[in-house]
This record gives structure tokens, sequence and C-alpha cells, in this order.
């Protein structure tokens, strides 16, 4: 599973993305926020904040969306082109 | 026809290859975003625009895809500029020709409007000693929303 960062919250973070070979107790993108908040900060507060927007395999998904092995998780903040 | 790239693009020629081997248009309607002063601040140098290779191409895709289902519109073009840009940049370039400007109008605001909440772009002002995140509107979910309300153009 690939999970990516992108950026106010990448650079936060200090890590654009991760390589996870164990997935086994991830079946949602809110199990991998889960995870991540029990490293500390900057994850929790980052990862907590409110305003975090996830992907699943490039399309628009919800925290409680389903995830499996192979898939390219990201999050990021609230979009601001144009 | 969706392009994301560094370089600058040229309005004109971008109209002109609406018009190519294409009798049946009979108007073409385009939107030109450049990078401004922002509100209070003026001492802006210029923005940093980020984005999520491989997504955004699918998210305006997307956008452009709702648009021809809406409108009877002919072709569609979205340019958007990443990297470093100067103020008075060209930033964005949305056009639409169809055959009667009705479908044009309608379709180019709409294209901007939802790339506007759905691209995966991400926007940092520069000033000589800062650099800040540009934190989104809610005024712009408010005009995407609007396209949800009135479903018939």
């Amino acid at each position: 599973m690939k999970v990516l960062f992108f950026a106010s919250l990448r650079e936060r973070l200090q890590c654009d993305q991760e390589e996870w070979a164990d997935t086994t107790d991830i079946t949602s993108p809110q199990d991998i926020i889960n995870r991540l908040v029990k490293r500390g900060e900057p994850w929790e507060s980052a990862l907590q904040s409110g305003k975090v927007l996830v992907s699943i395999n490039q399309e628009m998904a919800q925290l409680n969306s389903h995830v499996k092995a192979g898939d390219e998780i990201a999050f990021f903040p609230p979009v601001t082109g144009g | 026809m969706i392009r994301i790239q560094e370089a600058d693009f040229n309005v004109q020629d971008e109209l002109d290859s609406f018009r190519k081997d294409c009798p049946k248009i009979g108007a073409i309607c385009s939107f030109t975003g450049l990078v401004r002063e922002f509100g209070d601040r003026t001492d802006l140098t210029g923005m940093f625009l980020e984005h999520y290779p491989g997504m955004t191409e699918k998210a305006l895709q997307k956008i452009i895809d709702q648009a021809y289902k809406r409108w009877p519109i002919n072709q569609v073009s979205v340019i958007h500029r990443v990297g470093k840009l100067n103020l008075s940049d060209q930033i964005v370039f949305v056009g639409v020709s169809s055959a009667h400007r009705e479908a044009s109008f309608a379709a180019c605001e709409f294209i901007m409007d939802y790339l506007k909440v759905e691209a995966p772009f991400w926007k940092k002002e520069l000033t000589a000693s800062s650099e800040t995140w540009v934190e989104e509107k809610s005024t712009d979910q408010q005009r995407a929303e609007r396209w949800q309300d009135n479903p018939e153009p």
C-alpha cells in the first residue's frame, strides 16, 4: 500500500510518501490515520485537524471508504487551484 | 484536451485551435486565471503551484465529462500551470466551443467552478520573506454547489 501526502500536510509531516507492506489491520483511510497518529507529533495534530481530504487510487474518497493492499491512498488539505 | 505544465500558454493559439477543421462551431468561451495581489497583501512576489500528478488529470476529465453530459458542447480545453509563477502570470485556461453561445458560456463557468473545488492543486503565496499556503474559500464551495441546485442549464 502506498500512502502519499501533499502540500501543507507534506511539509508539516516532512514526508511525501511511504510504502506499507504490513496492511493486515487496515481496511479504511481512517485506519491509516489511526496508525499514523500513534507516532505522536507532528502526525497527531496534522492529521486530526479536521481539514484532511483523502483519495483512493486517485479518486476522491471518504475516511470510511474501503481500502485494500496495493491501493494508493493520499491525504491532503482542501484544494486551492485555479 | 487537458494539459498540466510549467510553461506559459498563448490564449490566441488555443482559441485558434478550436476553429480548425470545425465549421459547425459558432461560439468559443474562455476563461484565463492570473496570479494577482492578494487582498491587503501588497508584498506578494509570486505563487508556487503544487499538484497530484495522475489524479489531477483524472479529476479534470471527470469534470469535463460532466460538462459534455449537461450541454451540447463541441470541444473543451483545460490548461493548468504548476511550479513557480510571478505576479500577473497566467495560471489557468478553460476554453469551450459550441454551436451556440449559451452552452459554451455555461460549460466554461461550470468547469472552472468545479476545478476550484475538486482538482488537486494547491497554491502557496510567496513574499520576499515568507511562504504561506492559501486556505480554501467557502465562496468557491458555494459557487460549485450552485450547479447542483440548478441541474438543468
